[in-house]
């Protein structure tokens, strides 16, 4: 699996993805908040891309905004391409929950009155769709009954394969799991990745939103580090092994703050959107932070991946 | 399921002592009044045409013979046994009087009730689900000032459009004057119902469809319609699935907890329009100081209301699988 | 960002401030032509509104914009009394049923159920009957019914002060329930109460209009909009349309002003929304 020389086809490409609120006040005037400003993540078929950023940094609007699901008052900018053509808004419509699927956090996502079956069959009575429903359970060792169950009756082991299913009740090509593993053990987390390995090993592409880059280490096959609503770095798992083939100065950071290399943290805290910095958003706790970095800074190829810092090499 | 028929008895037990204490409530009320009702009323006339036995009755509640308890208790043992005194002015049983007004109240009730709940339901949920549009204004401005608007006045104004001016409805009274009630149609009844059961329908929309409304907003905005939005489901498709399914209980409670506000409600609008139902009668006893069925009136309303409430606690128990077949609380 | 905050408070107060305003001078206009709307004048037998009279007059020649002004003027203070002492009983009730243990909890809980068993027209006649109707049936009979919705917001509220830390740290302190309540519930619960009460008005003068209108309340000869819509009601079928038509008008705008004001001041006065 050599990134870079990736010669499967792309299934989702992103390229400075921006994604800004504008907040209408009781008057007429509006205000503008850029949640996420550049982010920039490929997907190929076959391939596990995880990207990971600090809770609180956007990561799940990237799923809404693939998806069109975006609140009303949220703008897009950028151009996300899917199969190598637009993503537009009919596209999307036509392509989610058929193409391109999202696996949720938890079952709160399910509606607490509707029974599973009927659920993830989006209430759909067919001969085909119960078949293909019953091969899915067969599938992931979901009796038959579970069907019947409200989602408030699932047991803790069935949610996950229960929500995982809703994914397989299409065709998907593109499966976007935003963090799918919240507050599980690590076991339980292997489990359900594998559920996800063995999607991308079919042939489909994964994207997983993650705050949690061990885990993400554990699975995927690259790593898109996101800060403060940028994309910093792209890179290969394996060149998470040591800190010098890392690019950006917070991919070094965040790897010294695994537990296996000694939990060092960095001080300072991911800037809040309405005070972004200008330029680099990680300037201000970068020791090499000089006014250079306060202007345009270009997302550039390097040794094999991408990163987004004027200093790397 | 033990826990449920526990849950039920318990209600039901509490329902027919909160009668009992409005059935007290309510001597005690016209107990107190300064008039007179055999003065008031009975006076020569009606004392005549009444059996001596009958009058010993009369006097023995409403007189000023007995202390107040003991008439009380002379009271409620005769209604426990479905005695419920003499009318004064209809100078018939209490019973039969109230029987004959219950069946004309209870088509304009139900149809009130049925028309005013579905449509307020529908009215907010495409209000909730189109948030923000025009649609959504019209119906939260409708429902925000009718809620200002007495049902008496609307009557009044209905009564002014479609029965003077546009003279296709008739003015008043469920059936045609000097007509027997053998040869009432059922046409003629739903003629003389219609203005009616319009008022109480527009005015019994505000509430329903507000809440609904409130409700719709929190269910488009909750995870798992964002989910539905996410598996592809269209605007129909998620109404249909999760927001019918959401709301339609919450409503449902509403609609069976504000019966007491359509029978207030009717109380004036059958006064409006002459229509001689419950409500009528009770202005009648009211004015013309009948207490024996003023008092069955109030019983028999209370129960309906205490009814409509047990039947929302019960359906939030049937309806809801966290609470059926969850066993515990929300 | 700050200054359109403030924007949106301001016209919110401006609405409430116009509200306010607007029932005062209804009130104070009421008053002052108390006496001229029961004159009467017979050279001007019911007339259609002109610009002389612009609701038109009634069968004894009374100008019906200026009897409508006093009814409605009447209709404000009644539903100020009423409204007034019913609030203060939900006060009291809402925090006796939440403080003084299971007892009276139940009790009070007990007492709100049964009032609201009783649809409220009818408990309004049998309250009216009790006081051998008049002005002084109406008022107890609007004031006794009214205070049950208010009583069970300031009970739910009171019940989550009580978990409150320095409600807590006051009881330790060996401060007697009454005294919390006052001290340090009552003050909390204002803005709550304030808010409740004003949004009692509608209720309580619709119900005043409905009841006076049934025959229950005020009796003939005083101004009250029950009053001159019930005679309306005569000259309905005669094709005198004004005499409904406007006096309810008013009566609509006067009960959706008091709602008006009393959203806005909820608003004023919820820190949440200062902050949407």
């Amino acid at each position: 699996m050599e990134s870079g020389k990736n010669t499967r086809k792309v299934i989702l490409d992103i390229e400075n993805l921006s994604v800004s609120f504008s907040q209408y006040d009781k008057g007429f005037a509006k205000a503008d908040l850029d949640v996420i400003r550049d982010l920039n993540v490929t997907v190929h078929e076959g391939e596990m891309v995880a990207v990971v950023g600090s809770s609180g940094s956007g990561k799940s609007l990237l799923a809404h905004g693939i998806l069109g699901i975006l609140p009303y008052n949220a703008r897009l900018g950028g151009r996300m391409l899917y199969e190598g053509e637009e993503l537009t808004r009919k596209r999307q419509e036509a392509l989610r929950g058929n193409e391109i699927v999202l696996v949720p956090q938890s079952v709160a996502f399910l509606d607490p009155l509707m029974k599973i079956g009927p659920q993830i069959r989006k209430g759909k009575k067919d001969a085909a769709a119960r078949e293909k429903l019953d091969r899915i359970f067969e599938g992931y060792h979901l009796k038959k009954e579970v069907q019947e169950l409200y989602p408030f009756e699932l047991s803790g082991g069935m949610n996950r394969r229960v929500l995982v299913s809703t994914a397989m009740m299409g065709n998907p090509r593109l499966v976007i799991a935003d963090e799918p593993t919240p507050g599980l053990h690590m076991k339980m987390v292997r489990r359900v990745m594998e559920h996800f390995r063995e999607m991308a090993d079919r042939g489909a592409g994964v994207l997983l939103i993650t705050h949690d880059l061990e885990q993400a280490l554990e699975v995927a096959d690259r790593v898109a580090v996101f800060y403060a609503g940028t994309t910093v770095e792209d890179a290969d798992v394996k060149d998470f092994i040591k800190e010098e083939t890392l690019r950006h100065p917070y991919s070094r950071a965040l790897w010294r703050a695994l537990p296996q290399n000694g939990f060092r943290f960095i001080g300072g805290t991911q800037p809040y959107v309405k005070d972004m910095p200008k330029g680099c958003p990680f300037g201000p706790r970068c020791d090499r932070y000089c006014e250079a970095c306060q202007g345009e800074i270009p997302y550039r190829k390097l040794r094999g991946g991408k990163v987004r810092c004027l200093y790397a090499q | 399921m033990k826990t449920h028929m526990f849950f039920l008895g318990k209600q039901g037990i509490r329902m027919l002592l909160l009668l009992v204490c409005v059935s007290i409530a309510a001597f005690f009320l016209v107990s107190v009044s300064p008039v007179d009702p055999l003065q008031a009323n009975v006076g020569q006339a009606a004392l005549g045409s009444m059996s001596p036995e009958q009058i010993e009755k009369l006097e023995a509640y409403w007189g000023v013979g007995e202390p107040p308890v003991q008439r009380f208790l002379a009271w409620a043992s005769d209604f426990f046994r479905g005695d419920m005194g003499i009318s004064l002015l209809y100078r018939r049983p209490v019973s039969g009087v109230i029987a004959e007004k219950f069946a004309n109240s209870i088509w304009l009730l139900a149809i009130a009730w049925v028309v005013s709940g579905v449509l307020g339901f529908c009215l907010g949920a495409l209000s909730g689900m189109k948030q923000g549009t025009w649609i959504d204004r019209l119906v939260k401005g409708y429902s925000l000032l009718i809620a200002s608007t007495p049902a008496f006045w609307l009557a009044l104004v209905l009564l002014m459009v479609f029965a003077v001016w546009l003279k296709i409805l008739p003015v008043g009274l469920s059936v045609p004057i000097g007509m027997e009630a053998a040869g009432v149609t059922l046409a003629d009844r739903v003629r003389h119902a219609i203005l009616p059961a319009l008022t109480l329908s527009i005015t019994g929309v505000s509430n329903i469809a507000l809440h609904t409304r409130e409700k719709m907003i929190d269910i488009c905005e909750s995870d798992y319609v964002l989910f539905a939005r996410a598996r592809g489901e269209s605007n129909w498709s998620i109404f249909k699935n999760h927001g019918f399914r959401n709301a339609i209980l919450p409503a449902l409670t509403l609609q069976f907890a504000s019966i007491s506000e359509i029978f207030g409600g009717s109380v004036l609008v059958e006064e409006i329009f002459s229509y001689p139902g419950l409500g009528q009668a009770a202005v009648t006893a009211g004015i013309g100081s009948d207490v024996p069925l003023l008092l069955g009136i109030t019983v028999i309303s209370a129960a309906i209301v205490f009814g409509g409430n047990l039947i929302a606690n019960i359906l939030y128990g049937l309806v809801d699988p966290r609470i059926r077949r969850g066993g515990g609380s929300l | 960002m700050r200054t359109h905050v403030l924007n949106g408070r301001v016209r919110t107060a401006l609405w409430f401030s116009l509200a306010v305003l607007f029932l005062a001078l209804i009130t104070i206009l009421g008053l002052v032509f108390a006496r001229e709307a029961v004159v009467t004048d017979f050279s001007r037998k019911n007339l259609p509104p002109s610009s002389a009279c612009i609701f038109g007059t009634d069968w004894m020649g009374r100008d019906m914009f200026v009897r409508t002004l006093a009814g409605l003027s009447m209709s404000i203070r009644i539903g100020l009394l009423a409204a007034g002492v019913s609030a203060l009983l939900a006060l009291l009730l809402g925090i006796l049923s939440a403080t003084m243990g299971k007892a009276v909890d139940s009790a009070v809980t007990w007492v709100i159920d049964l009032v609201m068993g009783i649809p409220h027209i009818l408990l309004l006649i049998l309250i009216s009957y009790a006081c051998g109707k008049g002005f002084r049936g109406v008022v107890i009979g609007v004031t006794l019914t009214h205070w049950t919705s208010l009583a069970r917001v300031i009970r739910g509220e009171v019940l989550q002060l009580k978990e409150a830390p320095y409600i807590k740290v006051a009881g330790k302190l060996g401060l007697r329930p009454w005294q919390i309540a006052w001290k340090h519930m009552v003050p909390h619960l204002f803005p709550q109460f304030l808010v409740g009460l004003i949004l009692l008005f509608p209720h309580a003068i619709l119900h005043e209009a409905s009841i006076t209108f049934l025959g229950f309340g005020l009796s003939p000869e005083q101004p009250a909009i029950g009053v001159i819509l019930s005679e309306s009601m005569q000259y309905l079928a005669m094709g005198k349309w004004w005499l409904a038509v406007f006096p309810g008008l008013l009566l609509v705008l006067t009960v959706a002003l008091f709602d008006v004001a009393g959203e806005s001041l909820r608003k004023l006065l919820d820190p949440g929304s200062a902050h949407a």
